[in-house]
């Protein structure tokens, strides 16, 4: 609680034991109109004196001139029938301003749970300096200079290790719960968290260029993009007021004069101008214009720590009516990194003959040859190896422990006239003869991400009709994918235009309401980012490209994100319908049973701060996505 | 040009009315209020001074709302 909010409190305490104390005492006349005064001021002297600035400078329909207009009208009514009753209009003040203080606890406390939520911004960095650490400021520290991470420190910026090994928790960036581990030479970037060993860092960025900067940024500008959601309440908040004051005028005066002159009958002013003053408790908009943001707010902030980046609440809502998702392939479904994925037809051990390739290979730099290292996995003996022949094109002949080894593709085989046997799967197939005998062949694709079959089956699941795969690579590979992940449609050979004309076409023979999403990694995929309804890009640690060109940022690289993506924004979006719905509905209802003399006062107060708190409460049910 | 400026008001209606005053004032092409980090993003127009207009922009926020402050 702030300063303002505890001396409300004290206030709102006050004149509800003061109004407690005066329902025992019957005191009447004018006795009792100033001992009641003495609360209606406690509680509500702000809200007068904002009527009156209200009034200078002519803002008729501001919300402290209405209530100070009703509680003054009831007052006045009450005096003028000696009837004595003051309590309604001060207990129409008291919640009134129970209500708005209960709006500014909750505001202030979500916004400061969901900041926290978000809070990735490291406070400190830690410089060597004389043998010990000194801190310093995070923005003084120079691109190129050493930094120290402690255990349960957070990596304040982005950099490469010099010194240590260590697990990091990446949770607060991908809202991946398990452990990364880094050692000597490796990439880190910033908002991580230390969890075991000392870290040397050296900074390959400042701090206003580290990951942690560009996604603090991003999340904290993201709901100023407003939804069309928001732009509707705002526009029926400057409608709603107005019109509300102006029923409220004609309920006074309509009806009685209707009774005088038509039917004769006595004018019931006093009635009349009691159900207007109802009306004007009632047209305070601070409920629905408060929820709405606030449900955004919520739906983002939860995300984010999920992982997922939205960079505006228009496009949480456009997300949760995508119903055609469009994806590229390398990096986004498969891997993006050449491995082997199949021996055949081998007459050693697969191990075997995985060493002899990676030894005949191991003096070359070529993509194939790296992964032929990589699924050895030991680092290749090159005294092993000798003569060592390249032949362009072809591969490549060597001795190894003085056997003949040859390693290359079928026009290897062709030459050495070995006869080889064709591989029936798709991806470069290597070949292998050891002594002129023909050995097997390796063959070393891209393969698909272990999540990915999940993550289309899970889209299927929250109601995408059609997914799409868009890829440059050659049609038999491509299906053969398509296929594997169960994909409606695949697009293959595609140049990087053709895909943007590709989803051009998509977008155009899709019904307007259905939004359609693309899907990309971030590399050279931009274009087609900023075309799709929406773009996601994935496995964005570290990547500018994708964070400016998408407007949703998948912090990892699990396409099992997207589906959860689609889901948090619909839970968002239906918070936000419920709250308008429910908002409005309770107060038409409340605007007419007023009208009809049913609602008093004090069922209207009740109906705008109930409204108000279930709403607050509602969304902030925005930010509880782990289960989704 | 584009500043952002830190804001304090207390509910949600009257951060809408700052929003439609900022951006009714000479010199501000675009401004929008974000209630719940409590921020106002202004662009200013061409060659426009920030700081006078923000001047402006503040005393026409407090018409409408008297109980905010933009902290320029």
């Amino acid at each position: 609680m702030n300063k303002k909010q505890k001396k409300m409190l004290v206030r709102i305490i006050v004149s509800a034991l003061m109004m407690i104390g005066l329902s025992f005492v019957s005191a009447t006349g004018i006795t009792g109109f100033i001992l009641y005064m003495i609360p209606y001021l406690i509680i509500g002297y702000d809200i007068l004196i904002k009527a009156f600035k209200g009034i200078k400078n002519r803002q008729v329909f501001d919300e402290s001139f209405l209530m100070a207009v009703a509680t003054i009208g009831a007052i006045a009514l009450a005096f003028y029938e000696k009837s004595g009753d003051y309590t309604e209009a001060v207990a129409v003040m008291l919640f009134y301003q129970i209500g708005e203080w209960f709006q500014s606890y909750a505001v202030g406390k979500s916004r400061r749970n969901i900041s926290e939520l978000m809070d990735i911004r490291p406070d400190y960095a830690n410089i060597e300096k004389d043998g010990g650490l000194e801190r310093v400021d995070p923005d003084e520290v120079e691109t190129g200079s050493i930094i120290v991470v402690q255990p349960g420190e957070k990596v304040p910026i982005d950099g490469i290790v010099e010194e240590g090994n260590s697990s990091l928790n990446t949770g607060a960036l991908t809202g991946e719960s398990l452990p990364r581990d880094v050692k000597v030479g490796d990439e880190i970037v910033s908002g991580c968290i230390n969890m075991t060993g000392v870290l040397k860092i050296r900074t390959t960025r400042e701090f206003g260029e580290s990951t942690v900067s560009k996604i603090l940024d991003l999340v904290e500008n993201a709901s100023s993009r407003k939804s069309k959601s928001e732009d509707f309440i705002s526009r029926f908040a400057k409608v709603y007021t107005p019109a509300v004051c102006i029923s409220a005028l004609v309920l006074a005066l309509l009806p009685p004069v209707i009774r005088m002159l038509i039917l004769s009958a006595d004018a019931q002013w006093g009635v009349w101008i009691y159900r207007a003053l109802t009306f004007l408790v009632i047209s305070c908009p601070c409920a629905l214009v408060i929820s709405i943001p606030l449900s955004f707010f919520a739906g983002i902030g939860g995300a984010s720590n999920a992982g997922v980046l939205v960079k505006g609440s228009n496009y949480l809502e456009t997300l949760s009516r995508t119903k055609i998702v469009v994806f590229d392939k390398t990096g986004t479904l498969t891997q993006g990194v050449f491995e082997v994925n199949g021996i055949h037809h081998n007459e050693l051990e697969n191990e075997k003959l995985i060493e002899y390739a990676a030894l005949v290979e191991s003096s070359s730099s070529h993509p194939i040859s790296k992964s032929l290292q990589r699924a050895y996995g030991k680092k290749p003996d090159r005294s092993r190896v000798s003569e060592i022949q390249e032949i362009s094109g072809k591969g490549i002949i060597a001795k190894v422990d003085g056997i003949d080894v040859a390693v290359g593709n079928s026009k290897l085989m062709d030459k050495l006239n070995v006869p080889y046997i064709n591989c029936h799967q798709v991806g470069t197939i290597i070949h292998m003869a050891i002594n002129g005998e023909y050995a097997g062949h390796i063959v070393i694709s891209d393969i698909v991400k272990p999540t990915s079959k999940d993550a289309i089956r899970a889209l299927k699941k929250v109601g995408i009709t059609k997914t799409v795969m868009l890829t440059g690579d050659a049609k038999k590979v491509a299906d053969q994918v398509a296929e594997s992940l169960g994909i409606d449609t695949v697009y293959s050979e595609l140049l990087p235009d053709d895909k943007v004309n590709k989803v051009e076409e998509l977008i155009n023979s899709k019904e307007e309401k259905a939004k359609l999403a693309f899907v990309g990694d971030g590399i050279n995929d931009a274009p087609v980012l900023s075309r799709a309804d929406i773009g996601i890009a994935m496995g964005a640690m570290g990547s500018d490209a994708a964070i400016e060109a998408a407007d949703v940022v998948l912090m990892d690289d699990d396409p099992m994100k997207i589906a959860k993506a689609i889901k948090i924004s619909r839970k968002c979006m239906g918070i936000v319908y419920q709250n308008i719905v429910f908002a409005i509905g309770v107060k038409v209802i409340c605007l007419l049973l007023g009208a009809v003399g049913i609602a008093n006062m004090w069922l209207a107060i009740f109906a705008d701060v109930g409204v108000m708190i279930i709403a607050v409460l509602n969304a902030i049910r925005a930010l509880f996505v782990k289960k989704l | 040009m584009k500043k952002s400026y830190k804001i304090d008001v207390d509910c949600a209606n009257c951060a809408n009315k700052m929003e439609d005053a900022a951006k009714k004032t000479p010199g501000v092409k675009d401004a929008v209020v974000n209630f719940m980090t409590l921020k106002m993003n202004v662009e200013f127009e061409e060659g426009q001074d920030p700081k006078s207009v923000m001047k402006q922009v503040l005393q026409n926020c407090k018409r409408v709302e008297d109980d905010c402050e933009i902290f320029i």
